[in-house]
């Protein structure tokens, strides 16, 4: 380690959220004129760790020094202040303004205590150039420029801002690889004036490319910093791996049916730029995860599924039939009988200050209706039966259902598209931000379900309910499915190695390691 | 080079209700048995400022993606204010003139602090500030009455060098004065920034709130401005509920005649003038047709209904369902 006072530093730096622990005792050093990577799994606490050191979430304890003297951020503002930029994953950016107007925005040159437009031009165009984005037009709107050029716009931004530390989160995950060749040209020269940069980021190759220094983060603390290049693509999953197996899975079905046609099979399925060529296949009984980083496009493979997005090309076949699903109300029809667990509760799946007992039955008004009036005692019954199949602890079926706890609101979701006895259940990363409890009911249901014959597509965050619940495991990267595990080959290094792409020497498809 | 072509779609929705306008305002003019005079410009001037000014004000929190529905009570509220202040000798009137501004710009304010610290939505917070700033209205002015500096009054509805109209003049010096530095300075921005994503614009350390306050406030005062042309007009004051409630929701359909997003961000208060004296020649229209002043609701409706289906034509182009709730 370098014995000269580092540009900035953290140290013990700890944030809970309820009862998550996102950072724990997290320690940091970064130093001017270096590239510093960050690397680690979903949830490791890479997030967390950036959002604190540019003044988007206080921590808990801990402290952080800048130049050697203590720092506090208390807003966004006054980590820039400081010259701590972040680019964020979430764009910053505001729709409705032109590019130019976006990259002043924090501070704009002003004149007459007006904002002067000219000077804005000149930094604009200028800071454009400095990102190697020379081809966007200040004064276009931001809002019309596509996902790859706002992403520039993003880094320009940060550049007129004048940093001393950039942090970029996934900054290359939107562009083009002309854009990312470009931008790393760019982030070569802030190097070389001197700017500690940090890099957080899912790809190794970039990684290789810009790194002087690395982190690895793992339950919320730096397991590992090590010069870059110090250690191979095995060492680095090996330092990624290691979070406890704290969930207790219900075993899984010895044999797979085979033979009848799959439940639900998507022949090369493509949308936009999100999905690409995508063929899988779910049998009954059967148990699918869906792996990979974050936002790798299994969100939007399961809203197609489920009729939500439009222009889709490609074939989903049920039973072996292909069909097309226009919209939900379609997907849940009978001859599909298709169910979507989303990933956002709170707003696609409850209508929080309506009751638990509207909730449960929104689902299935249809079959307990008749002419238009909903049977009561037909209704009560079934909503009996379900708050006890999945021990939903409410106070009673009439109070709002945004008065649960996290863990029993998603039980509701649950049992709400269990009403309606589905074939086909995707569920999209179901147990976020609920009970270690609660999950558990959800993997016993789910095997349950699965058992009784349902064809159950699953997408998770957690590798460890990928190993304990699946049968078998896609990965997805880029919006492609990158690699099959099936049964003993799902392993965390298999999935954290193929959620990677990297093309290890473990990687080929079928090559269990342990069998 | 194209920069002219950005600047155009920049001002489409302004634009566009200046083209409106203007068709609308020919065949007005051509169909009218005195033409294209100075008298009848001047006539449909002063009707149309009040409207305008009033559409400004809404135009101010629409772009924050907020609304103000209290702007017609403001509007009534200084009017019945002027017919009690703006008298007496130049000096008294011009005293009575700043109080009445000065009271516009507090119920602005208040509408700000009560949306921005106190956090309600702004569509309630306003009906609720609305109802008070009529009642005082009331209690200023139970019955019609009272009186204006009639040197005033008729120097600002009269005619510059005999052609301009004078309240045309006051109201272009009012955007030069209000909305060009708001629009351009560090809080207009804020303000647009708010209401066209306010996460990202706290996330860039934009001055939200500050914006938002400034756009209630100069909102109020611009109602307030149109209070006193109200005054200046009838020469009285009156607290009449209809009449506030129907400027407060022709106010909104200025806007959105202007261009003005209701989602916010996007729009200008000069498009808000042009909406709202488009909106106003559709009356005048239907009166130079000899139509039936009955009809005049139903017109308008339908010519507003059409003017807000245009804006909704983006959402055929989405792709992901999910995008038409958002």
């Amino acid at each position: 380690m370098n014995s000269a006072v580092p540009l900035f530093r953290m140290e013990g730096i700890s944030k809970r959220y309820g009862g998550v622990r996102a950072l724990e005792k997290a320690e940091l050093s970064v130093e001017a004129g270096s590239i510093h990577a960050i690397l680690g799994e979903n949830g490791a606490g890479k997030s967390t760790l950036i959002k604190v050191m540019s003044g988007v979430v206080a921590p808990d304890e801990g402290r952080m020094t800048l130049d050697g003297r203590e720092v506090t951020f208390a807003s966004p503002a006054a980590a820039n202040q400081a010259g701590i930029v972040c680019i964020f994953q979430e764009l910053s950016l505001i729709p409705e303004l032109s590019v130019a107007d976006n990259i002043v925005i924090s501070d704009p040159p002003k004149r007459f205590g007006m904002i002067d437009r000219r000077a804005q031009r000149r930094i604009a165009e200028d800071a454009l150039a400095r990102a190697g984005a020379g081809d966007i037009h200040p004064l276009a709107l931001v809002k019309d420029l596509p996902l790859s050029r706002r992403q520039m716009v993003e880094i320009a931004k940060a550049l007129a801002r004048k940093p001393r530390i950039l942090i970029l989160d996934e900054a290359t995950s939107a562009l083009t690889a002309a854009d990312v060749s470009k931008i790393f040209g760019v982030l070569k020269r802030l190097r070389s004036e001197g700017l500690a940069l940090l890099y957080i980021s899912h790809r190794m190759n970039e990684i290789a490319e810009l790194a002087d220094q690395c982190s690895v983060f793992r339950n919320g603390r730096n397991v590992a910093s090590y010069k870059a290049g110090s250690k191979s693509d095995n060492e680095v999953v090996e330092l990624m791996i290691g979070r406890e197996y704290s969930h207790i899975f219900p075993p899984k079905t010895a044999d797979m049916p085979s033979g009848a046609a799959p439940r639900l099979e998507a022949r090369k399925l493509s949308w936009a730029d999100r999905l690409d060529n995508i063929s899988l296949t779910v049998r009954a009984g059967e148990v699918v995860g869906l792996g990979g980083l974050d936002g790798q496009g299994q969100r939007e493979l399961l809203l197609a599924f489920f009729g939500v997005l439009r222009g889709l090309s490609g074939e989903v076949l049920i039973d072996g039939k292909p069909v097309v699903i226009s919209s939900p109300a379609a997907a849940r029809k009978d001859g599909i009988g298709m169910a979507l667990i989303p990933e956002d509760r709170k707003t696609e799946g409850l209508m929080l200050p309506m009751t638990v007992r509207e909730n449960l039955s929104f689902a299935a008004l249809d079959r307990l209706a008749k002419g238009g009036i909903i049977d009561r005692a037909a209704e009560q019954r079934l909503i009996d039966d379900m708050v006890g199949l999945l021990a939903i602890k409410t106070a009673g079926l009439d109070v709002p259902v945004g008065a649960l706890s996290g863990g029993n609101q998603q039980k509701v979701v649950i049992a709400k598209w269990l009403m309606r006895q589905p074939r086909i259940i995707l569920l999209n990363d179901p147990t976020r931000g609920i009970d270690v409890g609660t999950k558990q009911e959800i993997y016993q249901l789910m095997r349950k379900l699965a058992d009784a014959g349902a064809a159950i597509l699953f997408y998770s965050t957690d590798y460890d309910e990928l190993i304990g619940c699946c049968d078998r495991v896609l990965v997805l990267y880029d919006g492609a499915v990158k690699r099959e595990l099936v049964g003993a080959e799902i392993t965390e290094r298999a999935l954290i190695a193929s959620a990677l792409n990297i093309h290890g020497e473990e990687s080929p498809v079928g090559l269990g390691a342990d069998t | 080079m194209k920069d002219w072509r950005y600047w155009l779609t920049e001002q489409r929705g302004t634009l566009l209700a200046l083209g409106i306008f203007i068709v609308m305002f020919v065949i007005y003019t051509s169909n009218h048995p005195a033409g294209f005079t100075a008298n009848v410009v001047q006539t449909a001037a002063n009707k149309g400022v009040l409207l305008a000014f009033v559409a400004m004000a809404q135009t101010l929190v629409v772009i924050t993606s907020g609304i103000d529905l209290s702007v017609g009570m403001i509007f009534l509220l200084t009017n019945c204010l002027a017919s009690w202040l703006v008298v007496g000798t130049p000096t008294q009137t011009a005293l009575g003139v700043l109080a009445v501004l000065a009271v516009g710009l507090l119920c602005g304010a208040i509408n700000g602090a009560i949306v921005i610290y106190g956090r309600l939505q702004p569509i309630v917070a306003t009906i609720a500030t609305g109802a008070v700033y009529y009642g005082i209205g009331l209690l200023l002015r139970p019955f019609p009455g009272g009186s204006v500096n009639e040197d005033l009054a008729d120097a600002l509805t009269g005619r510059v060098f005999g052609v301009v109209p004078a309240s045309l003049v006051v109201l272009l010096a009012i955007v030069l004065v209000i909305w060009v530095p708001f629009s351009r300075s560090v809080l207009g921005r804020a303000a647009y920034a708010a209401g066209s994503s306010e996460t990202a614009a706290y996330m860039s350390g934009v001055p939200i709130r500050r914006g938002k306050f400034a756009a209630y406030t100069l909102a109020g005062l611009l109602a307030s401005i149109g209070g006193l042309f109200l005054t200046f007009f009838t020469y009285t004051g009156e607290a009449a509920y209809a009449s506030g409630n129907s400027y407060t929701l022709f106010s909104i359909a200025a806007v959105v005649l202007g261009g003005v997003s209701l989602f916010g961000g996007k729009g200008s208060a000069i498009g808000a003038i042009f909406g709202a004296l488009a909106f106003r020649t559709i009356g005048d229209l239907l009166f130079v047709f000899d139509f039936d002043p009955l009809w005049q609701p139903l017109f308008q409706g339908v010519i507003l209904l059409v003017a807000v289906s245009l804006g909704a034509f983006a959402l055929f182009r989405v792709r992901n369902r999910l995008e038409w709730f958002l």
